[in-house]
């Protein structure tokens, strides 16, 4: 298994499977550190912001206990030779920026919640980074760099030595120190610096007649060094991507595994020394196995630097497309967070280095059916611009995009929109492709054919038209829903064209304010182009009368339109805070509010198709029934709205609980990974399962059985009864449980009404902090359970009450 | 995983004429070989039979050249006046050629003087031909008549007299011995049938008529006149199946390749155009020095013979196809190591497991790979690369200024690499699809170098070199725009949309760099 701490989680991942096991939830700020228990390989204590250590079985997902400890831990360690204590880095009180490295004594006593104020004083001046200390061999010293200062303490003779270094080197580099690792078996110290150095120091028992050794590839900063579990390697990653390995600490003898995607935050090493694992700045963690062979990796959205394609969805996987990694495009599945795949748009080296320029996709469209593809990728130099447009063709046979077009330069200067015409034709000649540009021109793309049987490549793109007006700048562009019409804005005005014969039919102007963003609207409002100004106004324009229709005083920032319905959602910003309004073009009313939507910055939102319509939902969240909203906010925080208060979508979880008390949960993505052999106790698994699933009506078990593989099932016959069982609705479901449930979630309802709503599910958080990992491959099953699970039931009860 | 990503070598379309088969075969002729005549050659033939010499009709006399001679091999110069359209017969044993004074004459070839002489015709007789049966000529003259004569009496079978004007192109079908086709100046070509008193179709060509031609299947009739080439489906009562307009003077010749495919049109343009006879579009086009009047091909299209207006007979050969007897000396490997595993038929339970394809790497992009900039720039300025794929130069370029490390790959170079540096950029900083990257190289080469400007002769001619190509290279452009606004101008005045457009976007990638260097 693998251990990560994420945001206010810590996910328990297996190793076999990529696939996230066990989600353990409790804390209620960041958890900073998570460390295994050195008593126990099957407990993990997590520290996290909210001042509290809890104590986890991370393989049943229960929480143990939890110490509180009363103010911010930024970090966490634990040590086999001490035992009852661990060590946290906690702010120094009355200074700010200033933090110390302390011991906490845990209490064996019993009960859930435990005080543990028995706090002592190690070292002060620490570093609040978790990578800035490290534990010497068996817990003898503890080595903590901050700034350009070592310092080593050594709990036998209860002394401090202090080393520090000049802050430039001779040649220039830069000494400040980044992160430390002590040698699992020898008095050694490695420290990685800001110039790419590793340091390893030696003999730091006397404060004069130390030593150390200098190792130098990196050439940017090195982000963590870890040492192999024999101490016989050293692994060392920095931006550069690229994971080196020191054998026996010289600096001839080392190996590469490159082009790990993107710059390596965080290395750890399995306890049993297999296999290695690194996280990246891209919210992802790859594992290495110990020959530096890739093994695999384990990511969801990627984190691009920058999102600047917005948020698309590919008409024929609904999946989200969106920049991922440089120069590439990552489809996410929205449904199962997983990343669908990554296509290479760029198809260039990506060069790891601070302060270069390198090409960047800046759009994407896809057309009607997803058969074509459209990218722009742009690198800009101080003197010039260089812009590529690119059209890839869907190909049926190897599933994916293939690089149709490639036009150089298609405008003199940026790209800021570009759309196809939606038809919904089969036939390629109706395909057309529109890029409004900086360069005050518009220019359409058609598909142009090879009538020369010869050549291989019949299809092609070319340039059909070239629009401008007034030579002004365009911003926008958009198709009307039967692609007759193309809606283009320039600057403060909106010009309306014919798409067939290129006439300019007529243009809109609403002064003050140049247009930031315009759409059209759909089914029974397509006769209303909406748009939004920069200095706060929404107009909405009647294309038969060619007049203002109506306008409305609000900062638009993000305008997109549901392809499935007339609905329009606007997002504005007053004051940091965002709010969401839905409206129908045909009426100057919004449908919806949603004030305070989240504190971020709402950069792009995008309407998702849901694979079925929603039946449930009040009349307020009939807009949300045939498709769901996504947010991306500038942190790159992916947020949705859902249209169930936080109660209802709790209580099938609460509901899972009470089932489990009789009978405990075993996913079949957990059996696969790890004991095929024993097949026979499997049955009795799935027999449990599924009779489980009697209880949730909706059933993840049956799902789950669907997307098992089939080697590993039992026979259909045995299967079939109660495949069938589960499918009938059981009367015996409204158990005391619900009941219970109920009555808390009329207490919650008498909170805020508006904030129920503020319901915002956040599919993947990204935290800057780093994360911590550790191996763990040995499993066991089966636990005290009855007693265990009785205390999930009270934890979990009281996490909802904190809610 | 992913793997090393090469440098992108940018493919630059070709413009101009694409290279089809057409190309390749029709340019497969040697360097043509040019015959003085006497004067404007009317008539070039092929004999039909082996070695394939073929006549040439030109002032008042028929010469018969070989198939590589120079020099004809046998004159017949018994007329008076001018001699025209000497054609052999189909076994290539006879000629026959009309002359100035309106009599037909009939040769044998191994002989000198005419075998037979038909006087009918008052007036010059421009076009005389056999009939598929061999017994019969026909023949076209200025009198307005088509005339049909019979060999051994030697006298006129039927005239004709349905045309008003010149008679002075014809054909007969290859299938029915009773059927020819004139054409004339008043416009028109008949068909006639022997059998018949009068013309059995009449086709408005448009302009006066200078050729016909029927395919050998004889279903589509071409005839040339005016600037126009047209194509008549004759089995459909002389419809017009398709008009070209390809030349800009008036065709005056036409004759089609010996597999019938493709169909050669010569024109006063001092062009031939070569057709597709499925899809009817130019395939390839010949330049001549001077103004045609006559083409001919011999069989297998083993050469093309061109009579000018000027009297110059263009010969040209095929060459000769490039045995590969060469390649075949070398042993090869044995057929069974090319096979060796491959006929293996994987069984139900095999797993199979590809071996990944090794993946070669350039020698600078395994430079590059290893971040070595310099070493990796020296590489593409080996001359095999630097003059034979300047793309892949300047692509090499690009990258470097990407990665960053330009400048301290332009560094650091002695005089002669500067030198040969220098040369490079003058020679391609022109070209527009280079433009943008060679310009920020000079700039750097400026830069770095410009301390010990001076110090070298040769690096100093260098840089005044290439001040000077840019120099130029501004001139044009500036009056490049000067025509493109003498061009827009003239758009304006016309309403059309749509060519305004369209121009205005070819041309001007190149000027806003340019503009930027003028600083040198």
């Amino acid at each position: 298994y693998l251990l990560s701490a994420s945001g206010d989680f810590v996910k328990l991942h297996s190793v076999a499977t990529e696939e996230t096991v066990r989600l353990l939830r409790g804390h209620a700020g960041l958890v900073t550190g998570i460390e295994l228990n050195p008593q126990n390989r099957l407990q993990l204590y997590s520290s996290s912001l909210d001042g509290t250590i809890k104590l986890w079985d991370f393989t049943d997902g229960i929480l143990i206990k939890t110490f509180t400890v009363g103010c911010k831990l930024l970090a966490l360690y634990a040590l086999a030779s001490f035992e009852d204590s661990v060590f946290v880095v906690i702010p120094k009180s009355g200074e700010r920026d200033s933090f110390q490295l302390v011991s906490v004594k845990l209490t064996k006593a019993a009960g859930q919640e435990i005080e543990a104020k028995e706090l002592s004083v190690i070292l002060d001046g620490v570093d609040k980074s978790p990578k800035h200390t490290a534990f010497g061999r068996e817990g003898e010293y503890v080595a903590s760099v901050k700034e350009l200062e070592l310092q080593v303490y050594f709990f036998k003779r209860k002394q401090i030595n202090r080393f520090s270094l000049s802050a430039t080197s001779a040649k220039g580099g830069n000494n400040r120190f980044t992160c430390i690792a002590c040698h699992p078996k020898e008095d050694c110290i490695a420290t990685g610096h800001c110039d790419g150095k590793i340091r390893l120091w030696r003999n730091f028992y006397h404060n004069k007649e130390y030593t150390f050794s200098t190792l130098h590839w990196h050439h940017d900063i090195v982000m963590d060094l870890a040492f192999s579990v024999e101490g016989t390697s050293l692994l060392s990653g920095g931006i550069e991507s690229v994971l080196v390995q020191w054998h026996n600490g010289s600096d001839c003898k080392k190996d590469f595994l490159p082009r790990l995607g993107s710059a390596i935050e965080c290395i750890s090493v399995s306890s049993d020394g297999t296999s290695y694992c690194t996280s990246h700045t891209d919210n992802r963690i790859t594992i290495i196995s110990s020959n530096l062979r890739f093994s695999r990796s384990i990511q969801g959205l990627i984190k691009a630097r920058d999102v600047k394609t917005g948020l698309v969805v590919d008409p024929r996987t609904k999946a989200l497309v969106l920049n991922g990694e440089p120069g590439h495009l990552q489809f996410y599945c929205l449904q199962t967070d997983k990343q669908l795949y990554s296509l290479d748009i760029v198809q260039q080296e990506y060069i790891h280095q601070e302060g270069l320029n390198q090409l960047d996709l800046v759009k994407v469209a896809f057309s009607a059916q997803g058969k074509w593809l459209a990218t722009v990728e742009e690198r800009e130099d101080d003197t010039d611009l260089e812009l590529h447009l690119k059209l890839w063709v869907y190909d049926e046979e190897t599933q994916s995009f293939k690089l149709n077009t490639r036009i150089n330069m298609p405008h003199e200067d940026h790209i800021t929109a570009m759309c196809f015409r939606d038809t919904d034709e089969v036939e390629d000649d109706s395909v057309m492709l529109v890029t409004a540009s900086k360069d005050c021109l518009f220019k359409a793309w058609v598909i142009v054919e090879d009538t020369d049987p010869e050549a291989q490549q019949s299809l092609s793109w070319s340039c059909d038209f070239v629009g401008s007006y007034h030579n002004y700048q365009a911003t926008n562009c958009c198709f009307s829903e039967d692609g007759s019409l193309l809606a283009v804005s320039f600057e403060e005005t909106v010009t309306v064209w014919d798409s067939f014969t290129w006439d300019l039919k007529c243009t809109f102007c609403h002064p003050p304010g140049k247009i930031r963003n315009i759409c059209f609207g759909r089914l029974t409002c397509s006769k209303y182009l909406i748009g939004a100004t920069d200095h706060g106004f929404l107009c909405c324009w009647n294309l038969l009368s060619c007049a203002l229709e109506w306008s409305a005083q609000l900062n638009v920032l993000v305008l997109q339109p549901d392809p499935l319905s007339e609905h329009i959602a606007a997002i504005s910003c007053i004051s940091k805070d965002s709010s969401l309004f839905v409206f129908k073009p045909n009426e100057p009313r919004p449908i919806c509010i949603q004030r305070n939507l989240c504190k971020e910055k709402i950069q792009f939102a995008i309407f998702v198709p849901r694979d079925i319509p929603e039946t449930t939902g009040s009349e307020k969240h009939l807009w949300l029934r045939r498709s769901q909203i996504f947010f991306l906010t500038n942190t790159q925080e992916l947020m949705t709205l859902s249209t169930k208060s936080p109660e209802e979508r709790l209580t099938p979880s609460s509901k899972q609980l009470a089932v489990e008390e009789s009978l405990p949960m075993t996913p079949f993505s957990l059996l696969l990974g790890k004991h095929r052999h024993q097949k026979s106790q499997e049955d009795v698994d799935l027999g449990k399962v599924v009779v489980h699933s009697q209880h949730n009506q909706d059933s993840p078990a049956v799902k789950e059985l669907l997307h098992t593989p089939a080697h590993v099932l039992p026979s259909a016959s045995f299967l079939c009864p109660i495949f069938i069982n589960s499918l009938l609705i059981s009367k015996e479901n409204k158990s005391a449980e619900e009941v219970a449930d109920e009555v808390e979630m009329e207490s919650k309802d008498s909170e805020d009404d508006s904030d129920e709503e503020r319901d915002i599910t956040e599919i993947e958080q990204y935290d800057q902090r780093p994360m911590d990992f550790w191996g763990e491959t040995t499993c066991k099953l089966s636990k005290s359970e009855e007693k265990e699970l009785r205390k999930i039931r009270k934890i979990d009860y009281s996490w909802i009450s904190s809610f | 995983r992913a793997s090393y990503k090469p440098v992108a070598v940018p493919a630059h379309p070709r413009l101009g004429e694409k290279v089809t088969q057409d190309t390749l075969y029709w340019r497969g002729y040697k360097t043509p070989v040019q015959i003085k005549e006497f004067g404007a050659i009317n008539k070039i033939d092929f004999s039909p039979v082996s070695p394939y010499n073929y006549a040439v009709t030109a002032s008042s006399r028929i010469h018969i050249y070989g198939r590589y001679s120079q020099e004809p091999i046998k004159t017949f110069s018994r007329f008076k006046d001018a001699a025209y359209c000497a054609t052999y017969r189909d076994d290539g044993k006879l000629l026959v050629a009309g002359s100035e004074e309106g009599s037909i004459r009939l040769f044998d070839i191994s002989g000198r003087a005419p075998l037979r002489q038909f006087d009918g015709h008052t007036k010059a007789v421009h076009i005389v031909g056999f009939l598929s049966d061999k017994y019969r000529i026909f023949s076209g003259g200025d009198d307005y008549s088509s005339n049909l004569w019979d060999i051994p009496s030697a006298a006129e079978i039927v005239s004709y007299n349905e045309h008003l004007d010149y008679v002075r192109c014809g054909c007969a079908s290859k299938l029915n011995a009773d059927v020819f086709v004139t054409g004339s100046y008043d416009h028109t070509v008949k068909v006639f049938d022997a059998r018949i008193k009068k013309s059995v179709m009449t086709i408005e060509h448009g302009q006066p008529v200078e050729s016909v031609l029927l395919f050998p299947s004889g279903g589509l009739l071409v005839s040339a006149g005016g600037r126009y080439v047209k194509v008549w489906d004759v089995l459909k009562g002389g419809q017009l199946l398709v008009s070209l307009k390809n030349h800009h003077k008036t065709v005056t010749c036409l004759c089609l390749n010996s597999s019938g495919q493709r169909l050669l049109s010569g024109s006063l343009d001092r062009h031939v155009k070569i057709y597709s006879t499925t899809s009817y579009k130019v395939v390839h086009s010949f330049n001549y020095a001077t103004s045609i009047l006559s083409l001919a091909l011999s069989p297998e299209d083993e050469t093309i013979v061109v009579g000018m207006t000027n009297g110059v007979l263009n010969v040209k050969h095929r060459k000769p196809e490039e045995s590969k007897a060469k390649s075949q000396n070398k042993r090869r490997p044995a057929y069974r190591t090319f096979v060796k595993g491959r006929n293996y038929m994987p069984k139900q339970e095999d797993f199979y497991v590809s071996k990944p394809g090794k993946c070669v790497l350039r020698k600078y992009d395994k430079l590059l790979k290893s971040f070595q900039s310099s070493k990796a720039l020296d590489a593409v300025l080996e001359p095999q690369i630097r003059l034979c794929t300047p793309e892949v130069t300047v692509a090499v370029m690009q990258e470097l200024n990407r990665r960053g490390t330009l400048r301290s790959a332009l560094a650091g170079r002695d005089e002669k690499q500067i030198s040969l540096l220098l040369t490079f950029v003058t020679r391609r900083v022109i070209e527009p699809r280079f433009t943008p990257i060679l310009v920020t190289v000079a700039d750097m080469i400026a830069d770095i170098y410009q301390p010990v400007v001076g110090q070298s002769a040769l690096v100093d001619k260098q840089f005044l070199r290439l001040q000077e190509a840019i120099g130029k290279e501004i001139d044009y452009q500036e009056e490049l725009l000067e025509v493109l606004g003498m061009m827009d101008a003239l758009f304006a005045t016309l309403t059309k949309k749509k060519a305004s457009s369209l121009e205005e976007n070819k041309s001007n990638g190149l000027t806003k760099t340019l503009e930027q260097d003028t600083s040198h």
